[in-house]
């Protein structure tokens, strides 16, 4: 059945109406939400969504944030956990885990890249072996956003090394609050801690907990980069603009009234708007703003890379409206992915050129109140995480193009054979290169 | 809806790819462009009697078919394309949007029925020795005579003017910059073509020694007309861009699929690969930006001065870079005169230089989002 955008509001403004009350506490209104479909209406129906089309979604989260409602706990559980599990995993998973993600009963963190296997994923090393109904694991990750927080965990880890590489892989649901589990926070350039490194020993997962087959994981991992590609890509903002806390150590948190929750929100709320905003067409508005202020708007070049920066932002957005004008996804999301780090790039050195000498300054005494300097530190990140540039011009030359792949002579060598990671460093076969 | 197409949209497309394969093969085109004209007439003809294309945003009143920006754009992409040497874009762009921008319903009812009918190429002549397309500087004169109009000046940059059956030229009368039709075999016109850096589409000069003119609307009107005219026609050409930036990415494609060298198709080397891939993101973003402003044309939104000219300068330089990396992927073949890569960079170019430049058209919008900001999306 095909609901238009028009009735599909009509239909979220109604439910609001009999559903939305600022006395509830937050924990009450997040069981509303998943229950009823509204907290990811864009999930299948029969999984605590509604079935919608993007398009539609977006139809309905307009009308949640026009009354400021609060949506579940923003994160990976929501982006890329569940979206994997439902696509992917038995009924028993989808129980234990879906629902528990919208209302905030675990936050979600993902277990995928190693020291040795960055854009080369699939030369994981972090090793799973069975020990009756469960598998032990031993192994590092890194670049782990939200590790230190997490509960649970979307961890690839290598359950057969005699095969080629992508074909010992296994997805599991990894329980995070366990002994084996030591996480380590990583200082980013910026200064802060956005992610950290993971290090398991002896840590335990069930056999239960596999998301799809023992060594299927690399298909399952494939959907969990496609949703992540696609969420890296869109402007953000298309889903609730506020979003609750949870977690199993903040669900106390949850215990306020839904009107305290979001007055305290407000209250926290800062003047230049946070970092997504760079990706929108709306990313100008700051930086005409400083522009006026220095007497730069004027100049010629600072005025072109102001419509440079809007056009960009807004082909961007234009670009997804296409997309799911065509309900088209999958591969194409590298191009919403590649364009993004492009706007991130000219939103920087737009800000630079107009700030002039104030650019060498930070915090209080900077430009926007220090977001100049916090957003120039943090360009650099978008065209490495979630799959770098290079690795987007792979995807969309190989999967959108068509054009023959790159020969690999890893994909079919064991993995046990590889040069990769810490194998890289070891002798490969006694007696060779060795000078006689 | 935005961005969806409706079925005859989608097939209007469909038919006009088959037509111009038939008709405008790269054999054809190279034919053409080496001639005086630049047009097959008889292609011509069947644009008008087979597919009504001239006619396309004539209103049925007008012996036209009443469509919108939406199909035109749809029409122009195809044409850019294939490169179609043909006055289409003087004539059912320029010239019809010049009529029904100046309300002047005689005209309407005299000039549009023979256009929609492939009869009469018209054009649009307002720039002069510098090529602007301003209305604020003219030079050609028109002054009273009888009960007409005496046109005097020089009028340079027209598209396919030298063929042009009917001349919508704009000269400072008393009242200010009006519009005039003047026939193409007038008294005291003289046209000679001009050498062309794209040879698939021609442009002339008008010299103007005393050309009876008559008056389209109002005296003092053309400085509005020659505006909501090229805010149609950017957004047109933003489109026929899209289609000539998309055949150079489909070229580069299909050779990086076939050409070999150190044993591997040179499409499977990142250096070749990634270089597409940047392409396509430019093109699917171009064409992203030309149907945008083609629904902002559709309809009537205030957006449509500013996203009019945000899509041609984007469209603009996109377009070139595909020819450009074209040739680059193509190697020594690309570099030919036998070889097509050569015909689109230099419609590249030229489209990009036409109706106000990238840096122009990003100038428009600077007024808008900077001195003049609406409520930002």
């Amino acid at each position: 059945m095909e609901a238009t955008g028009s009735s599909v509001r009509q239909e979220a403004r109604d439910w609001i109406e009999e559903n939305f009350d600022p006395q509830l506490s937050l924990r009450a209104w997040l069981e509303r939400l998943a229950d009823s479909g509204w907290a990811c209406p864009a999930w299948p129906a029969d999984w605590y969504g509604r079935g919608l089309a993007p398009e539609q979604a977006v139809a309905a989260y307009a009308e949640f944030n026009r009354v400021g409602a609060p949506g579940p706990p923003a994160g990976l559980g929501v982006m890329l956990a569940a979206p994997t599990i439902i696509a992917n995993a038995s009924d028993e998973l989808k129980r234990k885990f879906v629902r528990a993600v919208l209302v905030g009963d675990h936050l979600w963190c993902q277990l995928f890249s190693e020291p040795g296997a960055g854009s080369d994923l699939a030369g994981l090393q972090t090793k799973a072996e069975r020990d009756g109904d469960e598998f032990v694991v031993n192994g590092q990750k890194v670049w782990t956003s939200g590790g230190q927080i997490a509960d649970y965990g979307m961890l690839l880890a290598r359950t057969d090394p005699d095969v080629p590489k992508h074909r010992g892989i296994t997805y599991f649901a990894f329980p995070m609050n366990q002994p084996g589990v030591e996480v380590r926070p990583l200082i980013q350039m910026t200064g802060e801690s956005g992610f950290s490194e993971v290090f398991f020993t002896s840590a335990r997962v069930p056999a239960s907990a596999i998301i799809g087959e023992l060594n299927g994981g690399w298909g399952v991992a494939l959907s969990t980069l496609g949703f992540e590609r696609t969420s890296l890509g869109t402007a953000t903002g298309l889903g609730f603009r506020l979003s609750s806390p949870g977690g199993s150590r903040f669900l106390a948190q949850q215990e306020v009234s839904v009107g305290e929750f979001i007055a305290a929100s407000k209250a926290n709320a800062r003047g230049y708007g946070v970092g997504g905003t760079a990706m929108t067409a709306g990313g100008i508005i700051p930086l005409v703003a400083l522009a006026k202020e220095l007497g730069r708007d004027h100049d010629p070049e600072v005025r072109r890379q102001i419509v440079r920066l809007y056009t960009l932002a807004s082909a961007n957005t234009w670009n997804g409206l296409r997309a799911s004008a065509a309900r088209r996804a999958g591969p194409e999301a590298s191009l919403g992915k590649l364009m993004a780090s492009r706007i991130g790039r000219q939103w920087r050195d737009t800000a630079s050129l107009i700030a002039g000498p104030h650019g060498m300054l930070a915090g209080e005494d900077g430009p926007l109140g220090g977001r100049l300097a916090s957003q120039l530190l943090a360009t650099p990140g978008p065209s490495i995480y979630g799959g770098s540039d290079q690795i987007q011009r792979n995807i969309i030359g190989d999967r959108v193009l068509g054009l023959p792949k790159e020969p690999d002579p890893s994909r079919t060598v064991p993995f046990r054979e590889l040069k990769v990671g810490t194998q890289a460093a070891e002798p490969q076969t006694a007696g060779a290169g060795e000078g006689s | 809806m935005i961005f969806t197409f409706t079925d005859e949209q989608t097939e209007l497309a469909a038919i006009l790819r088959r037509f111009l394969q038939d008709k405008s093969p790269s054999s054809e085109v190279r034919r053409l462009m080496q001639t005086e004209s630049g047009y097959d007439p008889r292609t011509w003809a069947q644009l008008a009697t087979q597919l009504g294309l001239q006619g396309l945003v004539i209103p049925e009143k007008y012996g036209g078919s009443g469509a919108g920006p939406v199909e035109l754009a749809v029409v122009c992409e195809q044409m850019g394309r294939a490169l179609l040497c043909a006055p289409y874009f003087a004539t059912a762009v320029l010239g019809v949007h010049a009529l029904l921008a100046s309300g002047d319903q005689a005209a309407a009812e005299e000039f549009l029925p023979p256009i929609a009918d492939g009869t009469t190429i018209a054009t649009l002549a307002v720039p002069e020795a510098d090529g602007a397309w301003a209305t604020d500087r003219l030079q050609t004169r028109a002054r009273r005579s009888g009960d007409g109009y005496r046109l005097d000046g020089r009028k340079s940059f027209v598209l396919d003017g030298h063929v042009a059956d009917l001349l919508l030229v704009v000269a400072q009368a008393d009242g200010g910059p009006s519009l005039f039709a003047v026939r193409g075999g007038a008294d005291g016109l003289k046209r000679r073509p001009l050498e062309t850096l794209d040879m698939t589409r021609k442009q002339a000069v008008l010299e103007l020694d005393g050309v009876p003119g008559r008056l389209i609307g109002a005296e003092g009107s053309a400085a509005d007309v020659v505006e909501r005219t090229l805010r149609q026609a950017v957004v047109a050409l933003a489109a026929e861009q899209v289609g000539g930036a998309q055949r150079c990415l489909d070229m580069s494609v299909e050779y990086a699929k076939i050409r070999m060298q150190f044993g591997r198709a040179i499409g499977s080397f990142q250096a070749i690969k990634h270089l597409c891939a940047d392409l396509l993101l430019e093109v699917e973003s171009a064409r992203s930006a030309a149907y945008y402003a083609a629904w902002a044309a559709e309809e009537q939104s205030d957006e449509l001065p500013l996203v009019s000219s945000l899509a041609k300068a984007f469209c603009s330089e996109a377009y070139f870079r595909a020819a450009a990396d074209n040739i680059q992927i193509h190697g020594g073949i690309g570099f030919t005169w036998e070889h097509d890569a050569h015909l689109y960079y230099r419609r590249a170019k030229s489209t990009e230089l036409m109706l106000g430049t990238p840096e122009e058209h990003r100038e428009i919008a600077a007024g808008y989002l900077i001195d003049r900001p609406a409520t930002p999306t």
